[in-house]
Formats: C-alpha cells, structure tokens, sequence
C-alpha cells in the first residue's frame, strides 16, 4: 500500500472570480469606456438610455476580452516584469486555457451583444478593435519592434470611434479625429512609462524604445510625438467639429502636455529616481484625455 | 486515507466553485433582465 502525502494531490485551486476581474485590465477600461461614452454623447443622434447603456458595457466587454487574450499570449513576458508578475497567469492563480476561454467568449458576447443592441457597423469596429489589439499589437508588434505602441496604440483608439458608430451608425470627421488624438497621444504617454520602468522591460525582452534606441531618442520622439497630437486635440475648433469652450481648453491643456514634454525631452537623468518629469508626465496624460473628452462634452451640451 | 491538508484543500475548492456559481448566477440574471430592456427599447424605436 503507498502511503498519501500532503503533494500527492493537485493543491491548485479553481480561479478566484476576482481574478477573471483582475484579467480585464479594470483600470485601463475606466479610460477606454469614458472616451467611448463621450464618442456616443457628442454623437447628432441620441440612443435610447437602455441602448447606450448596452453600448458601452459592449465596449467595457470588449476592452477585457482583448485585456484576457493579451495577458493569456503574454504569461511568459508578464513574469519576468515585477510590474506584471502578480496577474493571475504569472502568479499561477489560474490556468492558461481558462484564460483563453474567458477573452474568447467575452469577445464574442460583448460583439454580438452590440450588433443586436445598436447596430452592426459599431460591432464590426468593436471586432475589428479586438483583433487589432490582440493579433496586431500583442502577437505581431510587441515583441518585434520598437515601434509596437505607435502602430498598436490604433486599439486604444477606437471607443470613441465605437461610442459615435453605436449611436448614428456611421463614422465621420469628428469621430475619426478622436481616434487620431489617442493615436498620437499613445507614444508618449507609453513612452514616458517605459522610461522609467526601462530595466522590467529589457528584463522581459521587450523592444520597447528606451530599451532599444536608449533614454535621450525616447525622450526627443516623445516630445516629436506631442507637437502632431497637440494639433489633433485643438483641430476639432477650427474644424468647426467642436466650441470655443472646447478650443480654449484643447489649447491650455496641450501647451501644459507640450511643456511637460519639453521638460522631458531635457531631462538626462538615467535612473528611474531622476525621472520626475516623465512620471509627471505619465500622470498628466491620463487626466489630459480625460479632460479633453470632458471638455468636448460639456462643450456641447453647454453650447447646445 | 484522508489528511487533515486534503480535507482542507476539497472545502477550498467547493467553496470557490460555489462564489463562481453566486457570480455566474447573478451575471445571468442581469443579462436577462437586459435581453428584457433591449427588447423593449427596440420595440419602442429606440
């Protein structure tokens, strides 16, 4: 007779419900679905309050299912970064093909779900922004190029592009220049992370800029980068496609962004404990999209 | 034989399915109460 002892077992247990939160990227959504609400508000044509609200769960839906399928491709990459160890995969919280099951059916749902809820144009884009992020961005680009966030930075910018197409089933100038805005704000947002965490990601073999052509290349495409997006966030004014309100705040909001960068760009520090202005910088980026979107918003709704 | 650690580690795993199956439940629910609004919406041209 063998005797039992306490490894003799599989002593892993089921995934925690949370951690299926925890896949979803939460943190990263609340940005996702606000520039997606504020795509569907500043839309001509309102959607019954059931159906937006369908809408931008679709899109919250979306942006984890893609969020799951990312960290399921990179469980090898997520635990050599001390930033990204403690995720479900690389912690061993949860198994692999759960992971996959879960990103996989989640982006069916929330896709279909917004097909029947609204209409089918916007579920084309919420797929086609789904693949994009997962084949594009994560299997294609990001750990082959130094350029993997300024091509796949396109993922992140479709909500609003999703929100306006949810309401009037079309896409047109205002929309389309939302998307350039986060497009081009993408790099230098990441960037500016990427250089001060710089050693997880060469640790992890990711070609992240900073890793690839060094601090003082990065720095100088960050402040690059900003000049065209500050351009995209104002051009909605002249445009005729947004108010003065808007244009007053797109412009003292991306002078302060332009600042910053300039600030960045002269910075020389290479060690993270120097790098104040690209953490403020960071930290700006956020509030700086939130703040645009807000402005556009209540620009419209003030002015209508 | 059963170990006092075996014992323990089954409980985990039923009480972890049974908080999944609460969450699951209730994710059903809520979906079908949308189903029930979105009907409605669409029906009233919404």
């Amino acid at each position: 007779m063998t005797s039992v002892t306490a490894t003799a077992y599989d002593t892993s247990l089921p995934a925690d419900w949370r951690d299926f939160v925890a896949l979803t990227k939460p943190r990263v959504m609340s940005l996702v679905v606000f520039t997606g609400l504020c795509g569907m508000l500043v839309a001509p044509v309102s959607l019954h309050p059931v159906l937006a609200f369908t809408a931008i769960l679709c899109i919250a839906l979306g942006a984890g299912a893609a969020a799951a399928l990312n960290m399921w491709y990179e469980a090898d990459l997520d635990a050599k970064m001390k930033r990204t160890a403690g995720r479900p995969l690389p912690a061993g919280r949860m198994d692999r093909q759960s992971a996959l099951h879960f990103g996989v059916g989640l982006s069916f749902f929330s896709v279909i779900l917004m097909g029947v809820a609204t209409n089918w144009f916007a579920s084309a884009v919420l797929a086609g922004s789904i693949l994009f992020y997962v084949l594009i961005y994560t299997v294609w680009l990001k750990r082959r190029t130094p350029q993997n966030i300024v091509i796949g930075g396109a993922a992140g910018a479709f909500p609003p592009l999703i929100g306006w197409a949810a309401a009037t089933g079309d896409a047109s100038a205002l929309p389309v220049l939302l998307f350039a805005l986060i497009f081009l704000w993408t790099p230098p947002h990441f960037w500016a992370l990427s250089l001060f965490v710089r050693s997880d990601y060469a640790a992890a073999g990711v070609p992240m800029l900073p890793v690839v052509a060094g601090a003082r290349a990065t720095r100088r495409q960050i402040l690059l980068y900003s000049l065209p997006m500050a351009a995209a966030a104002v051009a909605p004014w002249p445009l005729g496609l947004a108010g003065p309100l808007y244009g007053a705040a797109a412009a003292a909001l991306s002078l302060v962004f332009l600042a910053m960068a300039a600030q960045v760009n002269a910075n020389k520090a290479a060690e993270p404990e120097g790098m104040a202005p690209e953490k403020r910088l960071f930290a700006f980026s956020i509030l700086y999209l939130f703040a645009l979107f807000g402005a556009l918003v209540a620009d419209k709704w003030i002015i209508a | 034989m059963t170990t006092p650690e075996e014992l323990q580690h089954a409980r985990d795993v039923r009480a972890r399915q049974r908080s999944r199956s609460v969450v699951m439940a209730f994710a059903l629910l809520a979906f079908a109460a949308l189903m029930f609004f979105i009907t409605i919406a669409r029906m009233s041209g919404g």
